[in-house]
């Protein structure tokens, strides 16, 4: 992937005299290996799209995150009914939460269109590098404890229960530290709708960490709260004319391929070395986005 | 959190009625949704309809800021769209829309379950992400020119 984003990179100035069907059929490709690599290492493919794609082709960074935007949220939508019928996503822990994002989300949009290029090019940047760290340190509590339920979680009805698959246990959860939960997802929807990079990297640590809500079900509920707020994103996108569809299908249908591709071979990879080379690769990816918008790699 | 054992386990999981029915018409949205995508795709590719931009010019236009782009080609913002689907490439935008209008739809449907249980903060949440979700469709904060 290192090697054809960065062979994409150096064809950049002849990339205007190519035939047009060339870009469409790369961008394909790229997405299915980013969606094979995306499960096993357990990251959103809209995570990895708007850097490498942004990085890498030859399309505005506008269009780049009005597809990155729908490719997390066709991923999102397409996993969320199964999720939500085995009880591993909750639409009462999601509503709440998605209400503060999707409304946060169109204002990160409309930032995001209407700072200069460089500037949103450096933001991305930071914050891929910050993607790789907490990568690299964030710590993941199976079973959290939440000994009480604080009084808004309560008031809200924010608890459920789930079988958990691996050992077949009734898991009962509820959630504490509701009203920082709501200011932290306030700020992951300006983050998703500005960069169009899907939250599930944010959502996952926060549900899970602050709310304390069991992995599985933090896991489950992020890609619930995401495809409302990304809903709201892609709207805004859509309005001001950067959904090409040209770019989106494809990533969207090699997306979704890859990803289907991926959970297959879930048992066959080992989730580590995955885990290591999409590290690697979203390192590549974010100092190319920073280098760029500081005009030090055109 | 409580662990009960796997026997307790076998009270098989209640999944809450109004999560199921928000699940069953999201699948059915996201189905449809994806159906229109590469359908109005595959359309677009065969040439079938005229494109409002021809897909030889995009490489020469897909690096442009938006803003630029629209003023190049004359492409559809806001709610114009829907005016041009006789475009092949604008006949694209029907399935985005399926797939980022399809959630606003499912919660207008769990309104009742929730008026009848009388729980009124889902119900207000309901309202306000449906809400949130019309803003932005509408193109109140931006587009729609």
């Amino acid at each position: 992937m290192l090697a054809a984003g960065t062979a994409a990179a150096a064809a950049g100035a002849a990339a205007a005299t190519w035939p047009w069907w060339v870009w469409p059929l790369a961008l394909f490709c790229a997405c299915f290996l980013m969606g094979i690599v995306a499960v096993p290492a357990g990251i959103g493919g809209g995570t990895l799209f708007v850097p490498i794609i942004g990085g890498f082709f030859p399309f505005h960074l506008d269009f780049v995150r009005g597809a990155g935007l729908l490719v997390a949220l066709a991923s999102a939508l397409a996993a969320a009914p199964m999720l939500m019928r085995g009880g591993l996503a909750s639409l009462r822990l999601a509503l709440p939460l998605a209400v503060l994002a999707s409304a946060s989300s169109i204002g990160g949009a409309l930032l995001g269109l209407a700072l200069p290029v460089a500037a949103v090019q450096i933001a991305l940047g930071v914050i891929v590098l910050g993607i790789v760290a907490l990568m690299l340190v964030a710590k993941k509590s199976e079973f959290p404890h939440v000994s009480a339920p604080d009084a808004l979680g309560t008031a809200l009805a924010m608890h459920g229960v789930f079988i958990d698959g691996a050992t077949g246990r009734r898991i009962d959860w509820q959630v504490h530290r509701t009203a920082a939960g709501l200011v932290v997802f306030l700020v992951i929807g300006v983050l998703a709708g500005m960069f169009g990079i899907g939250a599930g990297w944010a959502n996952v640590p926060a549900l899970n960490l602050l709310m304390g809500v069991p992995l599985k079900v933090a896991a489950g509920t992020s890609g619930l709260v995401l495809s409302l707020v990304d809903s709201a994103a892609a709207w805004v996108y859509v309005n001001k004319g950067a959904v090409l569809p040209m770019i989106a299908v494809p990533s969207v249908v090699g997306m979704m391929l890859g990803a289907k591709v991926g959970a297959r071979l879930l048992t066959v990879l080992s989730g580590a070395v995955i885990r290591r080379l999409v590290i690697a690769v979203l390192l590549f990816a974010g100092l190319r986005a920073l280098l760029k918008g500081l005009g030090l790699w055109p | 959190m409580n662990v009960n054992s796997p026997a307790t386990a076998s009270a098989a999981l209640v999944v809450d009625e109004v999560q199921l029915r928000y699940a069953r018409l999201l699948d059915w949205g996201t189905r449809i949704g994806l159906a229109a995508l590469l359908v109005s795709f595959a359309i677009y590719n065969t040439g079938l309809f005229p494109s409002k931009v021809p897909r030889h010019r995009l490489p020469e236009l897909w690096s442009e800021p938006i803003a630029r782009y629209l003023e190049l080609t004359g492409a559809p913002a806001g709610w114009q769209w829907v005016t041009m689907l006789q475009h092949g490439d604008v006949l694209g935008l029907v399935g985005i829309a399926v797939l980022a209008g399809c959630s606003g739809v499912c919660l207008l449907s769990l309104l009742p379950m929730y008026l009848r249980r009388g729980d009124r903060a889902y119900l207000g949440l309901c309202l306000a992400q449906a809400a949130v979700l019309l803003i932005a469709a509408a193109g109140v904060f931006g587009g729609g020119h």
